[in-house]
C-alpha cells in the first residue's frame, strides 16, 4: 500500500493521518535514503475541535467538562490547570482535604496512564503477550477509579473550587488494596520490561535525545526526564497536595547509573514513576485532613465568584505526559475572555526530528511512541501547508518492527 | 461463536478515530484487552479496513477528517457494518464547534450506536453483538 516517491537517491514516505501505530490521526512525512530516515515532516491537526472557541462561550463550571474531554487519557490534567488558572483569578480559596482529593486522582491518572503506554511500546514492538500484561494489570487503576469517581475515563471529579465528590473512610481499604496489587507486580513488571534481551536490543540507543537538545527542544515530562534532566512540574513549583509529600523527579540513573536518553531510558522512567504514583498515593492517604471538599456547593454562587473577577492566570501542572498550561483571562463576564491550552505533547513533538533522524524505518513506530505523544491534547491550532498525500501504510509500518524485533532476535 | 450458518467468518474490525478525545479509543483497546477478550470469539483489530466487515468509528468528525471516513467506508468490502462510539460522534460536549463535519450518519450510514462518553467496554461488545446480528441479516440476504 505504499507509495515511494523516488527524489533523487532518497524517497518520501508518507505515513498516516490514519494508521495503527498511533491511535490518533496526525501525517507524518519521512525523507529516506535507502533504510534510514533522513529527514522528519509532520502535520497535525486532524483532532482540532477549536475546544479553546467553544470554552470562550461556556462559563467556567461547564468549562471544567470540556476540559476532561480535551484528553480521554490525561482529563484530570487538563480540568486541575484549568481549575487551578480560573481559581487564582477569582481568588478562591480550595479546601485542604479538596487537593488530597485532587492528587490521589491525578496520581492514579498517571498510574494508568503510564502503563497504558507501556502496553502500547511493547506492542509497537511486536511483544503483544507484554502489551496484554500491562493492560491487564492497568485495568485495577481504573476499577478504582471507577470506584471512586463513577466514571472510567472523564471523571469530571474536578470543579472549580475543589472537587465534586469526597472519598469516604470505607473506601480507603479498595485504594489500599490496589496499591498493595502494584507493588507486588512492580517488580514482575520492572523485570519483564527491562530485563528482556528483545527490549534492550530495540530500545537501547535507539531515538537518543541528549540532555542539551532535551532542553533546547524544551520537552517536558517523562521525555525531558529520562534525557536527565530533574525537571517536574510537582517538585519545581508544587499544586495540589504535591508540597506535603516526600518525592524528587524519577530520572534513569537512579535505576541505571547513567543516563542514555535512549528509548530504553523513557521506559525506565514511565515504569519507575508507577511506583512512584503508589507511594504518593499512599502518602496522601495518610496524611488525609478531613473538611469540606468544595469551596461553595451551590454552582450558582460559583459562577458568581467568577463573573466579578477580573485579571488572568497560569495554571501549571505536571500531566502524564509533562508539564500541561492552561493560561485564562477573565474580564468580568462569565465566560473566559480568553483561554489557551498548552498541552505537553505540543512541546514534546519537535523532538521528534531528531530522534528519528538515522533511525530505520521499523525503529519509527517505537520512536514515535516513546514520548508518548497526545494528538487530542496537541491540536489546538491546526497548522496546515504542503501538499497532502494521503497514502496508508497501516499495518506494513508495525509488520516492519516485529520483522526487526524477530531478526535481531535470530541473530544474536 | 456462529450464531446462524449466514455469517460464518471471525468478525474483524477495523478502527478510525476522527478527533476523538482519545477516550472511546482507549475504551476500544482496553475492550479488546484480556480481561473482556473478545478475541476468543474471533474479534479482533485489523490494520486495515480492507480486512474488516465491522467499522469502529469514534469521534465528532472533524473536517479534515471527512474525506479519511468516506474512503476509509469505501475500501471495506460488503457486508460491512458500521459502529460510531460514543455520544460526540453527534457532536456531544462539542456541539456548537466550528471544526466539525459530523454527525457521523450525515457522512457515511451507521448501523450500530453505542453512547456514552465514553461507552463502557461492556457496551462496546453489547454493540458488536448487534453488529453480528445484522452481518448475519445483510449475508442471508446476499447482500
Ligand atoms: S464520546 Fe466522549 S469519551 Fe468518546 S471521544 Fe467523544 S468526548 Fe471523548
Amino acid at each position: 500500500m505504499s507509495e515511494n516517491k523516488k527524489i533523487g537517491s532518497t524517497y518520501s514516505i508518507p505515513i498516516g493521518p490514519v494508521h495503527p501505530a498511533l491511535k490518533e490521526p496526525i501525517l507524518f512525512t519521512f525523507k529516506m535514503n535507502g533504510e534510514l530516515v533522513e529527514e522528519v515532516d509532520f502535520a497535525p491537526g486532524e483532532c482540532h475541535r477549536g475546544i479553546e472557541w467553544m470554552g470562550m462561550r461556556r462559563n467556567p463550571v461547564q468549562i471544567v467538562h470540556l476540559t476532561d474531554r480535551i484528553c480521554g487519557i490525561c482529563g484530570v490534567s487538563h480540568s486541575l490547570a484549568f481549575a487551578r488558572a480560573v481559581e487564582q483569578i477569582a481568588e478562591i480559596e480550595v479546601p485542604e482535604r479538596a487537593h488530597y482529593v485532587r492528587t490521589i486522582i491525578a496520581e492514579y491518572e498517571r498510574l494508568q496512564s503510564h502503563l497504558l503506554w507501556a502496553g502500547v511500546a511493547a506492542h509497537e514492538l511486536g511483544f503483544d503477550t507484554l502489551f496484554f500484561l500491562a493492560w491487564r494489570v492497568r485495568e485495577e487503576s481504573m476499577d478504582v477509579i471507577e470506584y471512586l469517581t463513577g466514571n472510567r475515563v472523564n471523571y469530571g471529579i474536578v470543579q472549580v473550587g475543589g472537587v465534586r465528590r469526597d472519598f469516604t473512610e470505607d473506601q480507603f481499604p479498595r485504594i489500599e488494596a490496589s496499591l498493595k496489587y502494584y507493588e507486588d507486580v512492580a517488580g514482575k513488571l520492572l523485570n519483564l520490561f527491562l530485563e528482556d534481551r528483545t527490549i534492550q536490543m530495540r530500545c537501547k540507543n535507539t531515538g537518543v535525545m541528549s540532555e542539551k537538545e532535551a532542553l533546547e527542544l524544551c520537552t517536558v515530562g517523562p521525555t525531558a526526564r529520562a534525557s536527565g534532566l530533574a525537571m517536574d512540574v510537582r517538585y519545581d513549583s508544587p499544586y495540589a497536595a504535591y508540597g506535603d509529600l516526600d518525592f524528587t523527579p524519577v530520572l534513569p540513573h537512579q535505576y541505571l547509573g547513567l543516563t542514555n536518553g535512549d528509548v530504553y531510558d523513557r521506559i525506565v522512567v514511565r515504569l519507575l514513576e508507577v511506583v512512584q504514583s503508589v507511594d504518593l498515593i499512599r502518602q496522601c492517604l495518610e496524611n488525609m485532613p478531613s473538611g469540606e471538599v468544595l469551596w461553595e456547593k451551590k454552582y450558582p454562587k460559583i459562577l458568581a465568584a467568577c463573573k466579578k473577577a477580573t485579571g488572568e492566570a497560569v495554571g501549571r501542572i505536571e500531566a502524564p505526559r509533562g508539564e500541561c498550561l492552561h493560561y485564562v483571562r477573565m474580564d468580568g463576564n462569565t465566560n473566559p475572555q480568553c483561554w489557551k491550552v498548552k498541552a505537553s505533547t505540543y512541546s514534546n513533538q519537535m523532538s521528534w526530528l531528531n530522534m528519528l533522524k538515522g533511525e530505520q524505518i521499523a525503529d519509527i513506530p517505537i520512536v514515535v511512541a516513546s514520548i508518548d505523544p497526545c494528538m487530542s491534547c496537541t491540536d489546538r491550532v491546526a497548522v496546515v501547508h504542503g501538499e497532502r498525500t494521503d497514502i496508508l501504510t497501516k499495518a506494513d509500518l508495525h509488520r516492519l518492527s516485529v520483522e526487526k524485533t524477530r531478526r535481531l532476535a535470530q541473530w544474536s | 461463536m456462529r450464531l446462524t450458518k449466514a455469517f460464518n467468518r471471525s468478525l474483524w474490525v477495523f478502527h478510525l478515530n476522527t478527533g476523538s478525545c482519545n477516550g472511546c479509543d482507549i475504551e476500544i483497546v482496553a475492550t479488546l484487552t484480556p480481561r473482556y477478550d473478545p478475541e476468543r470469539f474471533g474479534i479482533k483489530l485489523v490494520g486495515s479496513p480492507k480486512h474488516a466487515d465491522v467499522l469502529l468509528v469514534s469521534g465528532p468528525v472533524t473536517r479534515l477528517m471527512v474525506d479519511r471516513v468516506r474512503r476509509v467506508y469505501e475500501q471495506m468490502a460488503d457486508p460491512k457494518v458500521v459502529m460510531g462510539i460514543g455520544s460526540c460522534m453527534s457532536g456531544g460536549v462539542f456541539y456548537d464547534s466550528y471544526s466539525l463535519a459530523g454527525p457521523l450518519e450525515e457522512i457515511i450510514p451507521v448501523d450500530v450506536f453505542v453512547p456514552g462518553c465514553p461507552p463502557r467496554p461492556e457496551a462496546i461488545i453489547d454493540g458488536v453483538v448487534k453488529a453480528i446480528a445484522k452481518l448475519e441479516r445483510l449475508e442471508g440476504e446476499g447482500k
